[in-house]
């Protein structure tokens, strides 16, 4: 049988994923089909009920893609109740009798590449360090590049004159970083991209509105699942700025811990667990930097933000900062969220005024 | 002649219409049930103002709606404004009470909470997850109980002894509820209890984390059962202000938003047509999302739910069918 290799969403990140997983196993990789309305049901009908909602999101993929063959599943690691979520998930699926291969990419809350090479190892014999730290590198050098475009797309993307254009350029570049093997090309693509970003013909006033998305990492990160709410700001043209991303997690955040609790001092002593501190800690940067509001996101019931809400409410009603918080599960409208988001923006542009 | 404003507040369990003058005077208003069929509510909330003002000299020039069901007449009445419920509301209330500070308003099956200083809002939220502690858990515990719900309010005030009940969750109350009527209690403790149990519920959810200052407007359709307002001032030890027109605030605020906007004509036979809804479902991917179509006769007004650009295509591919 021929061994394929598959891996939950999560945004755009499949395309670094999946060549990195290909090159250096040498396997076919077939990331699991886009998420739709059906991922959800799937995850959902097999998942525990109070499970959060990125679980079942994972659960979903894995199960449509064990559908169309794929034998050898990926699956990342660490955080909050996510670290134990690779076992769980396992064991459902062996339970609905499908036969696969499982791997959790990293043990421990960060990634260790001495464990991951073994890993690899394990899986393609063959596979030598130079390739693999080769890959490494690009695959990094990938993200981290792809995640500073991403952050000039959403301060823009509300402003274009011509519709999609930010996202035709993108969709063009992630091919172009996808046909090299060379990581000096790699580096070229980019500032090529960066420029044309740059160019793209914007119309965009000095004082436009402002806000910053924090949260939950699934929901910040994988569009499908906050029901794409920085489409919906684009379209109201506001700039966005989000801290999570990819590069962030694997190997910004554990630099910053430091700084973050010294910052945090006056609300917290601890970690709150997962992104708990870290939004504690964009909320006070958020407001230094007079963003006009601030949208909180997480999957219902997750631990960590629930811990943070009290906190990040405390320091939003000192400011006098207005704060938006969603809390997103297995629904199919998002009229709900509109609706309040309309009113956001509506007091976002009324205290403009009055100021 | 008169201009006139008119301001539609399409709710899930009720219908507003208000027509205003400049001044914000309300001319005409009505009120009816939504019974689950906005477009035939709005007929009749149209027929009904258009009677009310048969005799003024007035001409609308402007339209507004909000509420659940605004997109859909909004599309429609060819609105010139269409609002969400929350701004609609602090703008009405704020016409009326320029220093109210923060505003309760618990509706059929959604309850929201405003807070405003100086005259701007800084602060809301809406229930999330469920309906618990609004109009619609009230009704149907009535009954249960056998009472009218428009009773509910008086008869939990000749009550010396409330009964306790869960104010958590609704199934919770429930429960709660029948156990205690099981065991004995009078019934108009145990409506009282429910009334406590709604303002408790509202507090402990909807207005968890807010900081509610005077002075308090209490509105929406469960402002009408005394029992609620008297629960909430006791619970809040302040005055509560409740409106006459306080189910009407959303069209009014509507109302007064639609003066600013582009004047139109608009006539009262709008509706005259035949106007149907009908759900698609677009097909070309897994997503399947479901589109709605507005159709006047055979033509299509708009369509609206499609995640991407896909389905409109499909839209067309039905028209011709």
């Amino acid at each position: 049988m021929e061994k394929i290799i598959s891996f939950p969403h999560l945004g755009d990140y499949y395309i670094p994923i999946s060549i990195f997983l290909e090159r250096t196993t040498k396997l076919k990789v077939i990331p699991s089909p886009p998420i739709t309305k059906k991922t959800i049901e799937l995850g959902a009908k097999y998942s525990p009920d109070s499970v959060c909602v990125p679980f079942k999101y994972n659960l979903g993929n894995f199960i449509e893609t064990l559908e169309n063959g794929a034998n050898i599943l990926f699956t990342a690691g660490g955080g909050c109740r996510y670290r134990y979520y690779a076992e769980v998930t396992e064991v459902i699926l062996r339970d609905l009798n499908y036969n696969f291969e499982f791997y959790k990419l990293f043990s421990g809350d960060y990634l260790n590449f001495r464990e991951v090479y073994r890993l690899f190892k394990k899986i393609n014999p063959k596979l030598s360090l130079y390739t693999f730290i080769h890959n490494a590198i690009y695959t990094i050098l990938f993200i981290w590049q792809m995640d500073k475009i991403d952050k000039i797309i959403r301060k823009n993307i509300g402003f274009e004159k011509k519709k999609k254009q930010h996202i035709t350029l993108k969709k063009e570049m992630l091919k172009k970083f996808k046909s090299t093997n060379s990581i000096l090309k790699l580096i070229l693509y980019y500032w090529k991209y960066k420029h044309l970003f740059k160019k793209i013909p914007i119309d965009k006033p000095k004082d436009c509105l402002k806000v910053g998305i924090i949260g939950e990492l699934y929901t910040a990160m994988e569009p499908f699942s906050s029901y794409f709410l920085e489409k919906e700001l684009a379209n109201m043209n506001i700039e966005i700025k989000r801290y999570t991303n990819l590069s962030y997690l694997l190997w910004q955040k554990i630099w910053l811990k430091k700084h973050m609790l010294r910052t945090t001092k006056k609300y917290c002593k601890y970690t709150l667990g997962a992104d708990g501190l870290d939004n504690v800690y964009r909320t006070i940067k958020l407001i230094n930097k007079k963003y006009d509001g601030i949208i909180h996101t997480k999957p219902f019931g997750c631990t960590p933000e629930v811990g943070a809400i009290p906190i990040i409410q405390k320091i939003c009603q000192e400011n006098n900062m207005p704060i938006l918080f969603f809390s997103y599960d297995v629904e199919n409208s998002n009229e709900g969220m509109k609706t309040r988001l309309e009113a956001f923006h509506d007091l976002l542009k009324v205290r403009r005024e009055h100021k | 002649m008169t201009k006139g404003y008119l301001g539609i507040d399409i709710g899930s369990i009720s219908t507003k219409g208000v027509i205003i003058d400049a001044q914000n005077n309300i001319l005409a208003s009505t009120y009816l049930w939504t019974k689950g069929n906005p477009i035939q509510a709005v007929k009749e909330v149209l027929k009904d103002l258009q009677k009310q003002t048969k005799n003024q000299d007035i001409k609308i020039v402007s339209v507004g709606t909000t509420g659940s069901a605004r997109k859909l007449i909004g599309t429609i009445l060819k609105a010139t404004i269409i609002k969400n419920e929350i701004t609609a509301h602090a703008v009405g209330t704020l016409s009326r009470y320029p220093d109210v500070r923060t505003i309760i308003e618990i509706g059929g099956q959604d309850s929201k909470i405003i807070l405003i200083r100086d005259g701007i809002v800084t602060d809301y939220a809406m229930n999330t997850l469920c309906a618990a502690g609004t109009g619609a858990f009230l009704s149907s515990q009535a009954k249960r109980l056998d009472v009218e719900v428009e009773d509910f309010g008086k008869i939990a005030l000749t009550s010396k002894n409330p009964a306790l009940i869960a104010a958590r969750c609704t199934v919770f109350a429930e429960s709660d509820l029948v156990h205690k009527a099981q065991i004995g209690y009078k019934k108009e403790d145990i409506i009282a209890g429910l009334c406590r149990s709604v303002a408790l519920n509202y507090l402990n959810n909807v207005g968890k984390g807010k900081k509610i200052l005077d002075p308090i407007i209490f509105q929406g359709g469960v402002s009408k059962n005394i029992g609620v307002v008297k629960a909430f001032e006791d619970i809040l030890k302040t005055n509560v202000t409740t409106d006459e027109d306080g189910h009407l605030m959303g069209a009014l605020g509507v109302a007064i938003l639609a003066k600013k906007e582009k004047e139109i004509n608009f006539s009262f036979d709008i509706m005259e047509g035949q106007f149907e809804t009908s759900s698609i479902n677009c097909g070309s991917c897994p997503n399947n999302c479901e589109i709605i179509c507005v159709k006047e006769g055979n033509k299509l007004i708009d369509a609206w739910g499609n995640r991407c650009d896909r389905g409109k295509s499909n839209i067309k591919i039905e028209q011709k069918e």
